[in-house]
């Protein structure tokens, strides 16, 4: 994919990366901006996982403050970073419509506008003529929505590659191969399955919905508190003009939010070539790849149900995808509580690509020992055990 | 079956121009005898034109009756049809 | 646009009458497809073939009027074969229940069938040129697929080119029908066609589909060993460049007909999960896949004309008939054989020389659907199908690779099954048919259910 940096079997690494999905790969990016040798060991290509599967939204999020945080302050690494974004990568400031089908909705439009407000998020507030102005192919009569302005929608795998790639410019080293053993002797140990070791000071495990697999490197006791969250996604022939901005219903709040039941939710993205992107849907114990023509046939449903006309449109290909699922939907980012050498950079759920950059920002400034603009802590993997302990 | 000419003719318009062609001709005929050369314009912009005839490289996708990426050597000409290339 | 909405929810007990059942469900009336429909409707199953074309008779029999395929329509029909044309298939459930998806201008159409046979052909497989996008390059089968459809070919020049038994038999349907067919470029040498040729004589009634005897009786040139290295034009076509050995020149043309042998069309049995082996379908000696109670017949497991495909068609029906049939479908297996090992050969003399797969530049678009370039997959240097197409978008378009996949298969030498798509829609569908599609499949698991 890249020209690789030799791998030399001498070279002790500051930095070792399982997973080149998004977020890996912003930690190698970063990695090697702060001049710390770093190798990446993937298994299943650049971009191979969730960061292939998903939508590719970079949106600032209210849940909670730190998701505020977190979500805000990658967004804009991600708009600083757009000018330098290679034509692939498709970044495109569309925007987020977050839509109020009725009055109720409508509420939590004005509850939005104002939390937005407050942090100096640019916001407006469409009412049911503007909505339909701007998204003519939205049913008519919806109560209206809010449009978040500085959303952006990119093309992941080819954002995890220029991430990479700029790694590699500086130095960074790729390895391809699974992750058999890590022995934690000092330096650590990597064995890869063809027989290959790597050494490295740290590693990070940035493996999405599959790190619990690299679970039984970690030392024993941890919950390793992510899961696997299906999703399924549809795509379109191309239709120039068809929808304009990403669209989420804001009852994908209450969907989304609904830990344990499957759910479905209307939310659809313009591709910069005319393509439409259509999900969303959410289940948990179901780990098998295959199309579920029940949840696809119910996520197509609320889909339609908001845009009439998609039922017109040729799709062209269904797939499904892990998001890494955390209890508290916060992502874990820092040390493995009781081994700092082991970093964990999983956990992001739907919001991995947005929150990438952030990830390996902080990520670094906590292996550096530099400061960070946002506090670290409410992402580290330690709030677990607590969480843990409170359960007992 | 082969298109006979003499049998009954299909009047049709691709870009607007009348074009008559034999029952059971498909729309890439009809194309082609309306003088176009261009069926639709690759992302990029280029020219293209129907490649395999056989409905599988979506290269000769039209817009017929107003719906958009129909793939015109799978349809056959109807009375009254209005074909629209990307030209 | 409500009306067309109201089509994707209908009522449960219209989609169970949508749900069509049958005892051999055939997909493909190509010749494979219909013996094999024929064979097993005249052992007493109730059979229904689905195909993607508005007439039946694939490929081969379509637009002509070929005796051979009279009379196995009429027996078909005579044996009460159901046929549903215009019905592209796009899904499939393959658990407990077998239900196969089609999209037809109606709608959905669900047929539920415990044993089913595979005949969905073959397509050309095109390699990528300088020029080879310009209007007025197509196919060699291509070509003759849109003159069969009314496309009028009187007086235009054209040049055959690629690779395989058909281009002969392009060139002799092209000039009956008043082209000006200026040669016939056949990349595979005279050396690979005499030893080839030779074998020719066993299998008489190939021979005239086959190697230079009709382009030579009718005045055309036919070339071997000589290949087509560019085409020009602007707007469209107007002259390409050939090259024989170390002499290249130029001939002005309004189309070329270029493809290079045949590909068969593996992505169902991919998708219902048959084995594929050397990159096409495997089967044993009742042409039953690895798959329980799928058969495949004709060009899917190997490429080797209508002879070949009728044969084991009929062997497919025979043996979906069970035990009735089995007999009948043995006594079919030596015939097989001969034509099995004339096939083979016929792969090996149009086999396809190396330096084919230098003739893209780096500025050449490998993936017509994306307008993917291949000095952009060489810089990229993805190493599979997969992530080329996740970093490059190269098959990612409406076809769903299944033009630049086995071009990218050949260049490459990745596996031709590692290109197929698998995943449903196997063809694009309208959103609505999905929506339906899962609907039904929700029926059928409950009608399965009642059923067992």
């Amino acid at each position: 994919m890249m020209a690789l940096h030799p791998l030399g079997s001498e070279t002790v690494y500051d930095v070792a990366i399982i997973g080149a999905g998004i977020v890996g790969a912003s930690c190698a990016d970063e990695a090697a901006a702060a001049d710390l040798r770093v190798v990446v060991i993937e298994s299943r290509g650049i971009g191979g996982g969730a960061t292939a599967a998903g939508m590719g939204h970079i949106v600032c999020m209210d849940d909670s403050e730190a998701q505020f945080a977190l979500t805000h302050y990658s967004r804009e690494l991600w708009r600083r970073l757009a000018s330098e974004l290679p034509p692939d990568v498709e970044f495109n400031p569309c925007g987020t419509l977050w839509i109020a089908a009725d009055d109720e909705e409508m509420t939590e439009v004005l509850r939005k506008a104002a939390y937005f407000g407050a942090r100096d998020v640019r916001t407006e507030v469409l009412d049911t003529t503007q909505l339909a102005r701007l998204e003519p192919n939205l049913r008519p009569g919806l109560a209206g929505a809010l449009l978040v302005c500085d959303d952006a929608v990119i093309y992941p795998p080819c954002a995890a590659r220029f991430l990479l790639e700029r790694a590699c410019a500086r130095g960074a080293a790729m390895a391809h191969g699974w992750v058999e053993h890590i022995d934690s002797r000092n330096p650590m140990v990597i064995k890869l399955s063809d027989g290959r070791s790597l050494r490295a000071a740290k590693v990070v495990y940035a493996g999405g919905a599959w790190t619990p697999e690299l679970a039984p490197l970690l030392a024993e006791g941890f919950p390793m508190p992510v899961r696997k969250r299906k999703g399924h996604l549809v795509i379109t022939d191309r239709y120039p003009g068809f929808v304009r901005h990403q669209l989420v219903e804001l009852g994908y709040l209450k969907s989304a939010h609904s830990v344990s039941a499957d759910s479905v939710a209307f939310n659809i993205q313009p591709r910069t070539n005319g393509q439409v992107l259509i999900g969303s849907s959410r289940q948990f114990g179901d780990e098998g790849s295959t199309v579920n023509p029940a949840i696809l046939t119910r996520m197509l449903e609320r889909a339609h149900e908001y845009m009439p006309g998609l039922a017109n449109l040729t799709a062209i290909r269904v797939w499904t995808g892990f998001r890494a699922a955390t209890p508290d939907k916060l992502p874990l980012i820092g040390p493995y509580p009781g081994d700092a050498r082991r970093i964990l950079a999983t956990g992001h759920e739907g919001l991995g690509i947005t929150t990438s950059l952030a990830t390996g920002r902080l990520l670094v400034d906590q292996l550096i020992g530099r400061a960070s603009a946002i506090p670290v802590e409410p992402y580290w993997p330690k709030r677990m055990d607590k969480e843990a302990a409170h359960a007992h | 079956m082969p298109i006979e000419p003499e049998s009954r003719p299909i009047v049709l318009t691709v870009n607007g121009i009348t074009v008559r062609v034999a029952m059971g001709a498909t729309v890439a005929a009809a194309i082609a005898q309306a003088g176009v050369a261009t069926w639709r314009r690759s992302p990029t912009g280029e020219p293209r034109a129907p490649l395999c005839g056989i409905g599988v490289c979506f290269q000769c996708c039209v817009s017929i009756d107003g719906r958009t990426n129909v793939r015109s050597c799978q349809v056959r000409c109807r009375n009254g049809m209005d074909v629209r290339t990307d030209a | 646009m409500c009306g067309q909405m109201h089509r994707g929810q209908k009522s449960e007990e219209h989609r169970l009458e949508t749900l069509r059942e049958t005892e051999v469900l055939v997909i493909g009336a190509g010749p494979a497809g219909i013996a094999a429909a024929c064979s097993a409707a005249e052992c007493g199953r109730r059979t229904i073939v689905l195909d993607d074309n508005p007439l039946p008779g694939g490929q081969i029999w379509r637009g002509k009027e070929d005796p051979n395929a009279t009379k196995w329509l009429s027996r078909a029909q005579r044996a009460g074969v159901q046929m549903i044309h215009e019905a592209q298939v796009f899904a499939a459930m393959m658990n407990d229940t077998r239900v196969v998806m089609a999209e037809t201008p109606d709608g959905l159409c669900a047929v539920r069938s415990p044993c089913i046979i595979l005949a969905t052909g073959a397509r050309e497989r095109f390699l990528p040129f300088p020029g080879w996008t310009l209007p007025g390059v197509t196919g060699a089968g291509g070509l003759q697929a849109l003159v069969k459809g009314g496309l009028s070919i009187e007086g235009k020049r054209v040049v055959v080119a690629g690779s395989g038994a058909l281009l002969p038999a392009v060139a002799a349907y092209l000039h009956e029908h008043g082209a000006n067919v200026r040669l016939v470029a056949e990349q595979t040498s005279w050396l690979q066609l005499i030893a080839f040729g030779a074998s020719l004589v066993l299998r008489p009634s190939v021979a005239m589909q086959g190697l230079g005897l009709i382009p030579q009786l009718l005045g055309i040139p036919y070339e071997a060993g000589c290949m087509v290295t560019a085409a020009h034009g602007e707007a469209k076509l107007i002259s390409v460049t050939l090259r024989h050995g170390s002499r290249t020149w130029q001939v002005d043309c309004d189309y070329l007909a270029c493809g290079y042998n045949l590909v068969p069309n593996l992505e169902l049995p991919v998708l219902l999960g048959c084995a594929i082996a050397n990159g096409y379908a495997a089967v044993d000696e009742w042409q039953e896949s690895s798959l329980p109670g799928v058969y495949c017949a004709g060009e899917l497991t190997g490429i080797g004309g209508v002879d070949r495909s009728l044969i084991e068609g009929q062997i497919a029906g025979y043996a979906a008939a069970g035990k009735q049939g089995k007999p009948k479908a043995q006594a079919l297996w030596p015939q097989r054989q001969a034509l099995c090992a004339y096939a083979e050969r016929l792969d090996r003399a149009f086999a396809l020389r190396d330096d084919l797969k230098a003739l893209a530049t780096p500025e050449t678009i490998v993936c017509r659907c994306e307008d993917v370039r291949r000095a952009h997959l060489d810089a990229l240097a993805p190493g599979s199908w997969r992530m080329a197409k996740l970093h490059t978008r190269c098959g990612m378009g409406a076809c769903q690779g299944r033009i630049c996949g086995p071009a990218m298969s050949f260049i490459h030498d990745w596996p031709m099954e590692s290109t197929v798509s698998t995943r449903p829609p196997l063809f694009p569908v309208r959103m609505e048919t999905l929506t339906a599609a899962g609907l039904t499949e929700r029926t059928a698991e409950k009608t399965g259910e009642v059923n067992r």
